[in-house]
């Protein structure tokens, strides 16, 4: 058996600034192959811009990203979905136009050029994340929570070994996320490695082997989920200077 | 793509074929050359516009390059007329490629993609208007000699049919279009160019495929002006008339739809021709009826014809 590769994905004191704003700074960390990892943190930590630049979105001001130790750094993002990487998006980006199916396929059509090989595909991977029912359906017409399978299955399509998953599940019920939480899993099971920004705690808890903690640009804390949440620092990153230890003193 | 995919084409080129037969006067041979030509144009439009997302207000510049390259070819360098037909066409696949390059490079998009290729046909214009190449202000005239080695028949109904295949032919190729890789990843391109991106679509690169060979098409029609009127000059060539014809067409009868740009020439000079001969030919109510029936189809959504009539038929 192949060892899994820790530093699948690493990143090398990535910083990334807009005019003034430090948005990502001196942060590293990694991805191990076949693993759930999280990225979670404050609002306008840097979470979506430290995504955008592994996808290859925006270039690093300075550090490097590696995978599987490849330079990957500023490579637009159409090669590194060749190269195995997908993502996807915060905001929903379905293609309003399309019905669920030609959405698919716009993924699927990266690794199969002939059209009825491309729809198969497609076929087949919303099988996987339960749209089977919704295939001729316009996307503009799903739900949040359709729409945002939809984003999960595009990105499927491509054939990725790398899933980048920005808050897929921000804005579902409890009801929708318990039902996705184990889609999720089988995409790992299957042999993708999963790195995803979240904030449903209740998911990262359940999902993540590993959890990289960012506030404020900087990678705080990193470990199990069970570690990060009882870190002091990630503490009072989330609930301000002093939490830790108001909250220490009254378990006490 | 399958046979069930052509039918529909096959279909409108066998009856549009018969029309010589019954019509047999000049004037509306004359006119329903026209309508293709225009027809034709917007084909070529509605590829870079209607599946790209990519408006041009210039395809003047693709339509009047391959036109002076057709007329210029036979008259100064004694090419033969098919095979200046052909460079033609690849002179403004070229041309199209070049633009499109330089402003989806930039990453100009919208109205300031709009802009600037409505700035690089006006440009030609100029160009074409001053240059001794093409006649100047003069213009270039194709010598009559009607000899079908030629590309001139003496028979309009044979021209007719050569522009309905060249129809045809765009028909089937848009068609085609649609049910290929490209195709998809256009429209993706069009819908949500980051979101395409992500999924492994080299934008920059469908785009210039797709005005590469949006030139081509709209190139053929003007290759086909100049070998039917034998006759062009720069406000002709590279006047923003045929670049608006080549849009409204396809925004009426439906742009990023096969059929669409056809039915679009068809209904626009149908009903111009139709007023003309009604109020007599006052210049310009031609333009008069385009501006309304532009305002009355984009005013109500789903903003062309064929929608307005499915949506009509369904509320009742």
């Amino acid at each position: 058996m192949i060892k899994p590769d820790p530093a699948f994905l690493s990143v090398h004191s990535v910083s990334k600034r807009f005019g003034g704003l430090l948005a990502v700074s001196d942060a590293s960390f990694t991805v191990a192959e076949g693993s759930i990892t999280g990225l979670i943190g404050p609002n306008g930590a840097g979470k979506t811009t430290l995504f955008a630049i592994v996808s290859g979105f925006e270039k690093p001001t300075s550090g490097n990203v590696l995978w599987r130790g490849e330079e990957i750094t500023g490579r637009p993002p159409h090669l590194l979905a060749r190269d195995g990487i997908a993502r996807t998006f915060q905001i929903v980006q379905p293609f309003a136009g399309l019905s669920v199916r030609e959405n698919i396929a716009v993924g699927a059509f990266l690794r199969h050029r002939r059209r009825a090989e491309a729809i198969a595909v497609a076929e087949q991977v919303a099988e996987r994340v339960g749209l089977s029912r919704d295939l001729d359906k316009p996307a503009a017409a799903l739900t949040v929570a359709g729409r945002k399978r939809v984003e999960l299955a595009k990105a499927l399509a491509t054939g990725p070994k790398l899933l980048l998953l920005d808050e897929v599940l921000a804005g579902l019920n409890p009801s929708e996320v318990r039902d996705i939480v184990p889609v999720i899993r089988a995409i790992r099971d299957g042999g993708i490695t999963v790195f995803m920004i979240e904030h449903v705690m209740q998911a990262v808890m359940n999902l993540c082997e590993a959890v990289h903690v960012l506030a404020q640009g900087r990678i705080i804390a990193g470990g199990t989920p069970a570690q990060v949440v009882r870190d002091p620092a990630v503490v009072e990153a989330y609930l301000g200077h002093g939490a830790a230890t108001r909250l220490a003193g009254q378990h006490a | 793509m399958s046979t069930r995919d052509l039918v529909p084409i096959l279909v409108f080129a066998a009856v549009a074929a018969l029309l010589p037969v019954f019509v047999t006067a000049n004037t509306w041979l004359n006119f329903a050359v026209f309508t293709l030509i225009i027809c034709l144009a917007a084909q070529g439009w509605n590829i870079l516009g209607g599946y790209g997302g990519q408006y041009s207000f210039g395809h003047a510049a693709f339509f009047g390059t391959a036109a002076y390259a057709t007329a210029i070819l036979q008259v100064r360098y004694g090419v033969n007329p098919y095979l200046g037909f052909g460079f033609g066409i690849a002179a403004a696949a070229v041309v199209g490629w070049i633009i499109g390059a330089l402003s989806f490079r930039s990453g100009l998009r919208g109205s300031y993609f709009a802009l600037v290729t409505l700035a690089f046909a006006e440009v030609f214009r100029v160009l074409a208007n001053a240059s001794e190449m093409t006649g100047g202000a003069a213009g270039i005239l194709i010598r009559l000699d009607v000899r079908p080695e030629n590309f001139q028949f003496a028979s309009r109904a044979t021209f007719y049919w050569i522009a309905l295949a060249l129809v045809v032919a765009a028909l089937v190729v848009t068609r085609a279009l649609e049910r290929s890789r490209l195709g998809a990843q256009l429209v993706a391109v069009r819908e949500n160019e980051s979101a395409a991106r992500a999924l492994g679509v080299d934008a920059l690169q469908v785009k210039l495929s797709a005005i590469a060979l949006s030139a081509a098409i709209t190139g053929a029609a003007g290759a086909l002006y100049a070998q039917y009127f034998l006759y062009l000059d720069a406000n002709i060539a590279y006047g923003t008339w045929i670049s608006v014809e080549a849009l409204l067409a396809p925004i009426i009868g439906g742009a990023g739809t096969v059929f669409g740009p056809v039915l679009g020439g068809i209904i626009l000079h149908g009903l111009s021709e139709f007023t003309k001969s009604l109020v007599g030919r006052i210049p310009g109510v031609d333009l008069v009826i385009f501006g309304i029936l532009l305002i009355v189809v984009v005013r109500f959504p789903p903003r062309e014809i064929p929608g307005l009539i499915r949506m009509w038929r369904g509320r009742r």
